[in-house]
């Protein structure tokens, strides 16, 4: 199953208005890897991302998962791909009305017709899974910001989706926490088999996690570069995504670029 | 560096043998001082005085980014006007300075934003308008179809969220209704005994306070109420879930936000709003009693009074209507809601423009009922 693609983006255009975010974009994501976008700010990322889970409808393109087109789809049918994905959220957008078990428990709920307590039960599972155990009855503004995007996670998986996309998982968390939200990320792509889709521009969670990286750029419209993390650092010929991947200040003959 | 005694800066300005302008700048140029000294320069290099310009800059003790701001602008005047430009004396440390700043004139320019007339602009709003209007019909339209669903199969709704709405927007507004309606029905009630009471009809205001409060008043202030008290409740509930992207986590989570967060608002808006207006009702009844006694009439002539004017077609007409203002009311608070921009000031945006709108439709109905009332013949 590995190596096929999961997700197939075709010539994708996105505005806002009349302003061209990115523009003919086309790539493939493929089943079980964890797939990074990463750009500066304004490159369209998030908008990359919004566009791949249905949230906005391209401007022309299409994003195909697993075979079904998610922008036109309606109804049932959309549910259906909806049922097989899991986003999680730049700030976790947990309900707040809610304890972090009912978080959890909420797809289930109205997607299952599991008995009560097998629903109470997965959703402890999940909750165990991203180390959140004793905090169960817990509502979101009572917990730190590195367990509310650990929450958004378990309630992504809640349904046991073969995809997940992550929204900048590590902004604004201390390297130690997001260091262990990416082992969190690693272990359930390598055990679940489940396929990552991370918004990001932590540089040391891209090395641990990534195993392709598309670059976006502003100024290009587009992808700027496609790759493993090590072969961008390595053998880039653009400047630019060279000094990315080694931190590195731009070079001075590049900067007006 | 702060010396033991600041100096603030200074300008000469004279002209020299050539015809050309001479500035002399000194003292500390940073962000305390360079203020007076910019505009001074300003008027002394746009008032028409032509020529190029020398800035002498030997005096400078200090400069910082707003130093150096004065230096780059008064170039790029000159350059604008077509008129040369020498900068003589700057120390070369706040030379590198003012070079850090200066690239910016380097960089591509950039499309001059583009200016709009007034027919484009009355085009945009135009078309703005029609946008409204058309998400406006989507969301009624996709409102009546979750509503539907939620009749047929009951299960769907979610009775927590109901539950809680219908206590917050009804439980807790009784005590306003009842104060407003005990007011409203004493003051209507005085005002118009006071001009009856010429002709000896003051015993008819019994009359008009009932059919007014049944038929038009209850339900009216009740829906006012309720915008005020919950449609904007709604509103920045809503919006800030909006703004937390819980709405979106929502709608990528299958459950569509209308189905989930709106219907059970509008069943609970409608449950608790013909509840109000009778409330508002007997509280308005009440109050009128209060000032219909002190008139010296017993009670009893006060009842019978009311209940021979108003029938129970008023007030039954009165509830119907109340139930229609609820799910406008309710309906506008949520709209209002979902489609909150981005932002803080996004939500109290949200929450003013629910109640605006919640009172210009429940101006509007209340028109259209009267109209139907008046067709039907009630």
């Amino acid at each position: 199953m590995a190596g096929e693609p999961i997700i197939r983006v075709e010539h994708l255009t996105a505005k806002y208005g009349e302003r061209t975010i990115f523009d003919d974009v086309s790539f493939d994501v493929k089943r079980g890897e964890v797939f990074v976008i990463l750009g500066g700010s304004g490159s369209g990322k998030s908008t990359m991302l919004k566009h791949m889970i249905g949230l906005y409808r391209p401007a022309a393109g299409h994003v195909w998962i697993e075979g079904e087109d998610i922008a036109s789809a309606e109804g049932e049918a959309r549910r259906r791909i909806l049922r097989r994905i899991g986003v999680m959220y730049q700030s976790g957008a947990l309900f707040g009305s809610m304890t972090l078990l009912q978080n959890v428990k909420l797809p289930l709920e109205e997607f299952t017709d599991l008995p009560a307590d097998a629903r109470d039960c997965i959703a402890r599972t999940k909750l165990h899974l991203v180390q959140l155990d004793g905090f169960e009855d817990f509502f979101p503004a009572e917990i730190s910001g590195g367990m509310k995007k650990r929450a958004a996670i378990a309630r992504a998986m809640a349904l046991d989706p073969e995809l997940l996309f992550l929204d900048e998982p590590s902004a604004g968390l201390d390297p130690i926490t997001s260091a262990e939200l990416d082992s969190t990320i690693l272990r359930l792509a390598r055990t679940l088999g489940v396929t990552f889709v991370v918004v990001t521009h932590e540089l040391a969670s891209i090395y641990a996690i990534a195993d392709r990286v598309i670059m976006l750029d502003q100024r290009k419209r587009g992808i700027l570069a496609m790759g493993s993390p090590e072969e961008l650092r390595d053998h880039s010929e653009d400047p630019f995504v060279r000094s990315f991947f080694r931190r590195e200040a731009l070079p001075e003959e590049v900067r007006s670029w | 560096m702060p010396g033991p005694e600041p100096h603030a800066a200074r300008l000469e300005g004279h002209r020299d043998p050539r015809g050309g302008l001479v500035l002399q700048l000194a003292g500390r140029l940073d962000t305390a001082s360079t203020g007076a000294v910019w505009r001074e320069a300003m008027q002394l290099t746009r008032g028409g005085s032509a020529g190029d310009l020398f800035v002498d800059a030997s005096g400078v003790e200090y400069c910082d980014g707003a130093g150096a701001s004065l230096i780059l602008a008064l170039r790029r005047n000159q350059e604008a006007a077509g008129r040369g430009f020498t900068l003589r004396g700057l120390r070369p440390e706040y030379r590198q300075l003012l070079d850090m700043i200066a690239p910016a004139e380097h960089a591509p320019d950039e499309v001059p934003p583009h200016r709009e007339g007034f027919l484009e602009a009355l085009g945009r709003a135009a078309l703005q308008l029609l946008a409204d209007q058309r998400a406006f019909l989507a969301f009624v339209g996709e409102l009546c179809v979750s509503l539907a669903a939620g009749l047929r199969h009951p299960r769907q709704i979610r009775f927590q969220d109901f539950l809680l709405v219908a206590e917050r927007a009804g439980i807790g507004a009784l005590p306003i209704i009842a104060i407003v309606g005990f007011l409203l029905g004493l003051i209507l009630l005085f005002q118009s005994a006071v001009p009856m009471q010429r002709f000896g009809a003051d015993i008819y205001a019994a009359d008009l306070l009932g059919i007014a409060m049944f038929r038009e008043l209850g339900p009216l202030m009740a829906a006012i109420l309720l915008t005020a008290r919950s449609g904007s409740a709604f509103a920045a509930e809503l919006g800030t879930m909006k703004v937390n992207e819980e709405i979106d986590a929502l709608s990528t989570m299958g459950l569509e936000p209308v189905r989930f967060l709106v219907v059970p608002r509008v069943l609970a808006a409608v449950l608790v709003v013909p509840v109000l207006t009778m409330v508002m009702n007997l509280a308005g009844l009440v109050g009128g009693a209060v000032v219909f006694t002190s008139f010296g009439y017993p009670l009893v002539t006060y009842v019978s009074r009311v209940l021979d004017a108003a029938s129970a077609g008023d007030l039954l007409g009165g509830l119907v209507k109340s139930l229609f203002l609820g799910v406008i009311v309710a309906a506008v608070g949520c709209l209002r809601g979902i489609q909150t921009g981005q932002g803080a000031g996004a939500v109290g945006q949200s929450a003013t423009s629910s109640v605006v709108s919640g009172i210009i439709l429940i101006a509007i109905a209340e028109g259209v009922f009267a109209v139907i009332f008046y067709v039907l013949g009630w």
